[in-house]
């Protein structure tokens, strides 16, 4: 008993509220910031994807898609990179389901809840590091999208609020993606589960085209999709509209700006409250 | 006064498997006590629900003086999980799974930093502490996994199968380590399909089969029961089995015979008497002129226990019960 005592050494006793739940989140995002740089392959992958796409859509699509009343290829670069931002910062919500998939098949998600940390803190960790790869993918993607000519006609207080209002979208994705990770068996499953409903989200929209020339459900559904607000804010705030442009009459397209930061707040919330719960009786 | 480590009739469901079906534990502290199972005996789901990891359906539950379901946090506190089910980072070096284990423990970053060093050294990993652990052979992440559960010198440890997967030397090594911990004073719960290891390591044991324990008691009785000893010989030559048969008969106890496997040349029969007796025998086999391969004198192995109280023999799958477990840890 004694020995016991002497031996024996508890952990120091939690702080508890936000303070622990800040400090605890910081040390998984810093660990899965750790992880970024040994597997930089994940990085690079996901650099190069928006790039294919801004490539493909610029040159492939770019002198058949009319936006506006223009028919310049300018024009649709243009307008088309608002769209390939948000698409970028949603697609990386699938690396935070396949990463949170991948802990729990692994056992690192029950290391982590043996441990006297608090709630959310390993989702939490998980979706800051990802947020960090995403402004930096962000970076990267803006250089290229200079390179072949794309230009903000605003402030640069206005374009940075433009991107604030991308991040905050992927923010808000990835506790979609941790979700989803929480509830597959496998990483694999998590990685295609993860895109799978992406492809309609992104495309059914006003990312690519000019959403007034969908059919008209579609019509709707992209003028309401959050996806779309995001990207109509950001068109607005880089000065990338079109000339001959008619911004559709639904609310969200006319207040886009608003419009996003409520979708990406609701977003936020509702699926972090769904994916902590989740965590937390992850195994019953 | 309950022990370190108390369970009172858990119950756990998977969907229609019951994978623990009223399971009464009680660990003493600063003892061992071994889990043994075959797969999907329960034993995993029964760990799981003391360390915090599962809501058991029904049952009662004590670790380190702590109700485990009203206040499973401060049980996390006293604690410390090690085996297949607490994994380390294998992108993160050893030194940065220590470091962050022990932050998330709630030390500050400077004291996780040094208890790290200090863990690494004393694990003999300080020449590998800068190397992702990915790179780490499996002795040495097993090494860094028990580390890592010891990073707050908790009370009471759990392994699940600490040792699953290991060669012999490293294995060996590990129940080394074990014993030392254990030799301080830590109380600890291991479950096991190695009878070996249980035989080793743990003061009691527990035979877990179907979610129920079917026979509990510290290694020796459990041999007990089973039966005693028995001298097993290995004649040269076929035709030496009659005449060693024979020799063997006036030894057996109870006035049995010896039983014999044709193909192997080997015979076996229950004895009394141990070392002296085994003596006996082979002056016997000599004077006779048996050449014998090998004799010994065998005692009742885990094995045998556990095939005398379930039928079956440990390493024998149970499908059901081990899709269930599989399913808990999804």
């Amino acid at each position: 008993m004694t020995a016991v005592t002497e031996a024996a050494q508890l952990a120091p006793r939690p702080a508890g509220g936000v303070g622990q739940s800040i400090r605890d989140s910081l040390v998984v995002a810093r660990r899965n910031l750790i992880r970024m740089t040994r597997i930089p392959e994940i990085v690079l992958f996901g650099l190069i994807q928006p790039i294919m796409f801004v490539v493909l859509f610029t040159y492939v699509f770019g002198g058949s898609i009319q936006v506006g009343s223009s028919i310049s290829s300018q024009a649709y670069r243009e307008f088309l990179m608002a769209g390939i931002f948000a698409q970028t910062v949603t697609f990386a919500t699938a690396g935070a389901g396949a990463g949170i998939a991948d802990d729990m098949h692994k056992g690192l998600i029950d290391r982590f809840r043996s441990l006297p940390m608090a709630r959310g803190a390993v989702l939490t960790g998980r979706t800051l590091a990802d947020l960090v790869q995403t402004a930096l993918t962000l970076v990267v993607l803006a250089g290229v999208a200079l390179l072949i000519g794309w230009r903000t006609h605003e402030s640069f207080g206005k374009v940075l609020v433009g991107f604030a209002l991308l991040l905050l979208l992927g923010y808000a994705f990835s506790w979609i993606g941790a979700l989803i990770g929480l509830s597959v068996r496998t990483p694999e499953a998590a990685t295609s589960g993860g895109l799978i409903w992406l492809f309609p989200l992104t495309f059914i929209s006003n990312a690519f085209v000019d959403s007034n020339k969908l059919p008209t459900v579609f019509r709707h559904i992209a003028e309401w999709n959050p996806f779309s607000t995001t990207v109509q804010a950001c068109r607005e705030l880089f000065g990338n509209l079109p000339p001959g442009f008619k911004t559709p009459d639904a609310w969200p397209m006319q207040h886009p700006i608003w419009a996003s930061i409520i979708w990406s707040v609701v977003i936020l919330v509702l699926f972090r409250t769904l994916a902590v719960r989740k965590y937390r009786k992850a195994a019953g | 006064m309950p022990g370190a480590i108390y369970a009172e009739g858990l119950v756990k469901h998977f969907g229609d498997v019951k994978a623990l079906d009223g399971v009464d534990l009680d660990v003493p502290e600063g003892t061992v006590l071994g889990l043994l199972g075959p797969n999907g005996a329960g034993k995993t789901t029964a760990v799981r629900c003391l360390a915090t990891l599962l809501t058991p359906d029904a049952g009662r539950a004590v670790v380190a003086g702590i109700d485990v379901l009203a206040h499973p946090n401060e049980v996390r506190r006293s604690i410390g999980l090690s085996g297949q089910f607490a994994a380390v980072d294998e992108y993160l070096t050893g030194r940065e799974n220590l470091q962050m284990v022990g932050q998330l423990y709630q030390m500050s970053a400077k004291a996780a930093k040094r208890r790290a060093g200090e863990l690494l050294e004393q694990f003999g990993l300080a020449d590998a502490a800068d190397r992702p652990s990915k790179t780490y052979s499996g002795g040495m992440r097993r090494r860094l996994d028990l580390a890592a559960a010891l990073v707050v010198r908790p009370p009471v440890m759990f392994m699940d199968e600490p040792t699953t997967g290991l060669d012999p030397r490293n294995r060996q090594a590990l129940w080394e380590v074990i014993k030392d911990l254990v030799g301080g004073g830590t109380t600890l719960l291991l479950t096991t399909q190695y009878l070996e290891e249980a035989d080793h390591l743990a003061h009691d044991i527990c035979v877990v089969d179907h979610g129920r324990v079917i026979a509990r008691g510290t290694s020796d009785q459990l041999k007990a029961r089973t039966g005693g000893e028995r001298v097993e010989v290995v004649v040269h030559e076929r035709g030496h089995i009659a005449p060693a048969e024979e020799v063997l008969r006036a030894f057996a106890k109870g006035g049995g015979g010896a039983t014999v496997e044709e193909h192997t040349r080997k015979l076996t029969v229950p004895v009394t008497g141990g070392a002296k007796l085994l003596a006996e025998v082979i002056r016997e086999l000599d004077a006779r002129g048996i050449e014998i391969d090998d004799i010994g004198l065998r005692r009742p192995t885990l094995d045998d226990v556990f095939i005398s109280l379930t039928g079956h023999a440990a390493e024998v799958q149970d499908a059901a019960g081990d899709d269930a477990e599989k399913e808990d840890v999804k």
